[in-house]
């Protein structure tokens, strides 16, 4: 698998760049806070406007503003975990986790993805009353059962007490292990990312 | 006492939710219109669309009437292009006084349909795309349930508004009984006969009960919408 990346974004007093061609499956951007990693994986989905932005995997183009090539959000299919979760308040957790279900072609059925995230039984629990924990798995099954083509986390550990970060490594290395899924990840803390990724990028 | 209604009362009645709910045809979807463009819209004389949406608030209903009736009249610009191309005539009818009731309530509807869009996350309607969801499906699947409890707001207000609609409509709609002559038209007809104060109470009464019920079905299906939401 090789993954090849670039982006270029540059708003008035804020410039990020980063390039990388690898062919490690599991990427992570380090960082310090404001170094511009979240902006990265933005530009990469599609939320913001970017001077130049290319993402490739397996030789398939997501996205090369180069050559054109700059389909909305919705058509790159990039499973977006992002940080402070958003959850839809007014769904429960099944119709969460399957919101994606109905715009891609072979989605994961929602059974499946509560299973990899070791929620079986929370499919009719709404967002408000799960633990920061549970949300966060909520998140990652969300994103999954979209099928996408690639996984953004935007700081998967980050504001979890250590118990709870403890509690979550174990899915976040299923997640690696068991999708296949190339993932792009986020952090600002090296500890964190030390035992998942396979190659670290430092961004700023 | 509603089976005691006079044909009066219960004229009165029906044309009063004709013409409510009428106006709220308009109001409605304009209102989600205007209001969505206010809370996101970003475009050049966004003040003075605001100023206009929000102008029968502040100017005196009978004015609005007026100008109602000089536009919409049967030799008003817009009036007589109606009634030429339609054969359709606003002034002194019902409809009349729908428009009346719609131009009124407007900025009621459009308020809290603007505050309830304004307090959505974007972020998850971001969200919603990168799970797949093309901008249409975003607005119907995340924008408009969570701005749910603010379209009912917009709906109560615009409603309660329009039901209770008098100067505006009696000056551009007059007070035609069965036609016309709404609950409030018709409370201020019946104090205008010797001893007809009787008929404007029991009027009155049917008024606030319409109302009542209008508050109780706008608090039910609030409650409705939100479950689980806010739930601990």
């Amino acid at each position: 698998m090789t993954i090849e990346f670039k982006l270029r974004v540059s708003r008035n007093d804020f410039e990020v760049e980063v390039a990388c061609a690898t062919d490690a499956r599991v990427i992570a951007l380090e960082g310090a806070s404001g170094a511009g990693k979240t902006t990265i994986l933005q530009g990469l989905a599609g939320l913001i406007p970017v001077a130049e932005a290319r993402l490739v995997i397996d030789g398939r183009v997501v996205v090369d503003t180069a050559a054109g090539v700059s389909p909305p959000a919705h058509q790159r299919g990039i499973g977006f975990v992002f940080q402070d979760l958003r959850l839809f308040p007014h769904l429960t957790v099944a119709a969460n986790i399957g919101f994606g279900a109905r715009f891609v072609k072979s989605p994961i059925s929602v059974d499946a993805a509560l299973d990899l995230v070791d929620l079986n039984g929370f499919g009719t629990r709404w967002p408000r009353s799960l633990s920061g924990g549970e949300a966060r798995r909520v998140a990652i099954a969300r994103a999954l059962c979209a099928n996408p083509r690639i996984l953004f986390l935007d700081e998967p550990l980050t504001g979890l007490d250590p118990a709870r970060r403890d509690a979550l490594t174990p899915y976040l290395r299923r997640l690696r292990d068991e999708t296949h899924l190339p993932i792009l990840l986020v952090s600002h803390d090296p500890r964190d990312m030390a035992d998942l990724a396979d190659v670290r990028i430092e961004v700023g | 006492m509603f089976a005691s209604l006079s044909a009066f009362e219960s004229e009165a009645l029906r044309l009063s939710l004709l013409v409510s709910l009428a106006s709220l045809t308009l109001t409605v979807p304009a209102g989600m219109a205007v209001g969505y463009l206010l809370a996101r819209g970003r475009f050049p004389g966004k003040w003075m669309l605001e100023a206009v949406v929000n102008l029968p608030l502040v100017l005196p209903p009978v004015v609005t009437g007026l100008v109602l009736l000089l536009v919409f009249g049967v030799n008003g610009p817009v009036g007589s292009v109606l009634r030429d191309t339609f054969g359709l005539t606003l002034a002194f009818s019902w409809m009349g006084a729908a428009l009346a009731a719609a131009v009124m309530a407007f900025p009621l509807v459009v308020r809290p349909i603007r505050l309830a869009i304004e307090s959505i996350d974007q972020g998850l309607e971001q969200a919603a795309s990168t799970l797949g969801a093309p901008p249409w499906s975003v607005f119907a699947h995340i924008t408009l349930p969570l701005a749910l409890p603010g379209l009912i707001a917009g709906v109560l207000l615009g409603f309660a508004r329009a039901f209770g609609e008098f100067g505006a409509t009696v000056t551009f709609a007059g007070s035609i009984p069965g036609e016309t002559q709404t609950l409030p038209v018709a409370i201020y007809t019946s104090l205008q006969r010797a001893q007809g104060e009787p008929a404007a109470v029991r009027l009155a009464i049917l008024s606030i009960v319409v109302s009542i019920l209008a508050l109780v079905a706008s608090e039910w299906l609030n409650r409705h919408v939100t479950r689980g939401r806010s739930a601990g």
